[in-house]
């Protein structure tokens, strides 16, 4: 007998499921081609926990993910796929590279740095606006338009990089360092200054801007005005405009939304790791988003644990490299491919199933209490 | 004169050659999206079809039994599409992403394993691959003018896959609008409801449509690895796939349309590529890169409407759910 499964199954038990189905089958193509998926693993998790640093590692990657992960997810309250997150943190790190570039001979450091965060936020924005604006006013499918501003975005990056922007006497498409001091501090040197020994990695304060977008994003889409006509927008467009608001202008301000969380993905990069900007920074983070999103079931919490999982996977995924002659990080390519396969596309196919089983346990409880409720009946009757 | 008229019939065959994998990816993309499947995942069925390609005729030495198996294995790629998309209604965006990204994991973790070069495979020989047909008469033509370097530059030395790739351009035409196959093909991308009311499946006609298209991704990433190039490298599609994609709408999801706008891309390939470092007095370097994303700008801006309508057929990207 089948029964709808409870929402507490559906949000914890499936997502689960459907994981460790993508690892099932991530471990046998590792066995096809000859090496033990235990092994593996095993390689990966102490490489994303255990080893020195690994763990500012694996959080390092987790913030790219956060940011990304959310851009994805806000759009998606609103019935938009946007694909288009690796164009707008790009362009979000080139607004960085603006404004780094243009004021760091005038301006202290730190006010820089502090420009440059609503900076990265707002190009990034504008790339994600342009796409919503084409969706909500000249009809175009967002999945296509956020694709091609992916191939420009990345075109404009190579034009500027190896052209105008191109550090002078440097073969290399990028731009010139940022002046010293122009970045976010690193958290080993924090902890370090204060007397914590701690591990070098590349993590960064720009994962607590992550945290603060985790909960800016849980305010916004659960307690405040706009993220309820948002969620709206997404389950009937009828419905908000019948409550007199505009959903074309909803399609845009999410977008801007959602662009603005991929562009501050450049800040980790950018102004947390490589004080440049450099091509292919966002070397397919975007995309990741996708796969976060759809396992965080587009809830800031469901993200942060996916983003962690995503973190410790491209982590553990660099230092298979190290370990096996045959394995390389890009299993952790094939490894999310198959999660956004199983989670993403394939989320329904266990449902029947699980239904079923459920069905089965929990059917003696109802006959149970059945049983009870007209015993009930009969001593009232 | 003769110079240039020479560099300009050199750069239409450049065209021709850089436009068979979009033209085949583009009919692919009819196919499937006709039938009401949107396919993101011409890129990656490309992808796993150059590598499986390059790999069989490899190890095996016969570039048809390297074609045959890169079909097999970009049909199989459709297969796990449909089962997502159709059997059990997923996303089709988010089916077709999932096989692009493996695709790109996949097909370097394999290549390393079995020939540890980096996720490349070795390079070809001669015959492992399907070479360049010399017409009769090419070699003398070539002193004609005009019509005779036309014929040997551009008709002639091209591979099979070519004219493959053009014949299923007429092919697609002839199967979509003269067959009651393509009828109910198209009309299950419009009315699924009308096709199930008529006692055809829905499911079967869907199933179908995606196979065609990863038969003919199969043959274009066949083409990239063996036939227009020697050997598979990582990410070696490098978007042609979307550019397909773009290609396709831009000929407004029909046959001959999409084949002039894929023509038209592979033209600015072919003519990025040889303006490339040419100077432009007062101006500087020409900007190559700018070139190359004029298809993706066309088309945001064909798709915005602001030059005609691109509408895609109406039950696209729509699972169908028969009502009991």
């Amino acid at each position: 007998m089948r029964r709808p499964l409870p929402a507490w199954v559906d949000i914890s038990i499936m997502p689960l499921i459907n994981i460790a189905a993508a690892f099932v089958v991530s471990g046998i193509i590792i066995a096809l081609i000859g090496e033990n998926p235990l092994t593996a693993l095993t390689i990966m998790v102490k490489g994303a926990f255990v080893y020195k640093g690994a763990l500012g590692y694996t959080l390092y990657y987790t913030t790219n993910f956060i940011f990304t992960g959310l851009a994805v997810a806000v759009a998606f309250h609103a019935m938009l796929f946007n694909i288009g997150g690796e164009g707008q943190a790009m362009i979000g790190g080139l607004g960085i590279g603006f404004v780094v570039l243009g004021l760091d001979p005038i301006l202290p450091p730190l006010l820089i740095v502090l420009l440059a965060i609503p900076v990265a936020a707002i190009f990034g924005a504008i790339w994600g606006i342009i796409p919503g604006w084409l969706q909500a006013r000249r009809g175009s499918h967002i999945v296509i338009t956020t694709i091609m501003f992916n191939f420009i975005a990345s075109s404009i990056m190579v034009w500027l990089l190896a052209g105008m922007l191109m550090a002078p006497g440097q073969m290399s498409p990028e731009t010139r360092h940022f002046a010293e001091g122009v970045s976010l501090a690193q958290i080993h040197h924090i902890a370090n200054a204060l007397g914590w020994p701690m591990a070098r990695s590349p993590l960064n304060l720009s994962f607590g801007i992550a945290i603060i977008a985790l909960v800016a994003v849980w305010v916004l889409i659960w307690r405040t005005r706009l993220g309820y006509i948002i969620r709206a927008t997404g389950h009937s467009e009828k419905a908000v405009i019948y409550a007199g608001h505009d959903p074309s202008r909803i399609i845009i301000i999410t977008m801007a939304i959602s662009g603005g969380l991929a562009g501050l993905m450049a800040l980790n990069e950018i102004l947390g790791v490589q004080e440049r900007v450099i091509l292919n920074f966002t070397a397919g983070y975007g995309f990741t988003g996708i796969a976060v999103a759809l396992m965080g079931r587009n809830h800031p919490f469901g993200i942060l644990l996916a983003s962690l999982l995503f973190g410790a996977l491209y982590q553990g995924g660099a230092e298979l490299d190290f370990e096996f002659q045959t394995i390389t990080k890009e299993m952790v390519l094939m490894i999310q491919g198959l999660i956004i396969l199983f989670s993403g596309a394939l989320a329904l196919m266990f449902v029947p199933t699980a239904e079923r089983i459920y069905g089965l346990f929990s059917a003696q409880d109802t006959a149970a209490s059945d049983q009870s409720r007209s015993g009930k009946d009969s001593q009232n009757g | 004169m003769a110079e240039l008229w020479l560099q300009f019939v050199l750069t239409i065959d450049a065209t021709l050659r850089v436009a068979t994998p979009l033209i085949l990816c583009a009919m692919a993309g009819i196919f499937s999206e006709r039938s009401g499947i949107i396919d993101i995942s011409l890129e990656g069925k490309m992808l796993l079809s150059a590598f499986t390609a390059a790999t069989v005729a490899a190890l095996y030495g016969s570039p048809w039994l390297g074609l045959f198996c890169a079909v097999i294995v970009s049909m199989i790629f459709s297969l796990i599409h449909g089962f997502a998309c159709i059997t059990h209604r997923g996303n089709q965006v988010i089916s077709g992403l999932a096989i692009n990204i493996l695709a790109s994991g996949l097909t370097v973790t394999v290549g390393i394993a079995i020939f540890a070069q980096g996720g490349q495979t070795p390079f070809l020989m001669s015959e492992q691959r399907f070479s360049a047909i010399s017409l009769p008469f090419a070699e003398a033509a070539k002193n004609i003018p005009i019509i005779g370097t036309i014929y040997a530059e551009v008709i002639s030395g091209h591979n099979l896959l070519v004219w493959v790739a053009l014949l299923s351009v007429f092919l697609t035409g002839y199967v979509l609008f003269r067959t009651s196959f393509g009828l109910r093909l198209r009309a299950v991308g419009e009315k699924p409801e009308a096709v199930d009311t008529a006692g055809i499946s829905v499911t079967l006609m869907r199933y179908q449509a995606v196979l065609i298209a990863g038969l003919l991704c199969g043959i274009a990433g066949a083409y990239l690895s063996i036939a227009h190039g020697a050997s598979f490298g990582r990410d070696m599609t490098a978007g042609k796939g979307y550019i397909a994609l773009a290609a396709m709408i831009f000929g407004h999801w029909r046959p001959i349309p999409s084949l002039m706008a894929c023509l038209m891309f592979g033209f600015l390939d072919a003519i990025a590529a040889r303006l490339q470092g040419v100077e432009i007095p007062f101006f500087g370097p020409m900007p190559t890169d700018l070139i190359l994303v004029l298809p993706y700008v066309l088309t945001v801006i064909l798709l915005a409407g602001f030059i005609g309508r691109a509408v895609p057929p109406k039950a696209i990207g729509q699972p169908y759910v028969k009502e009991r």
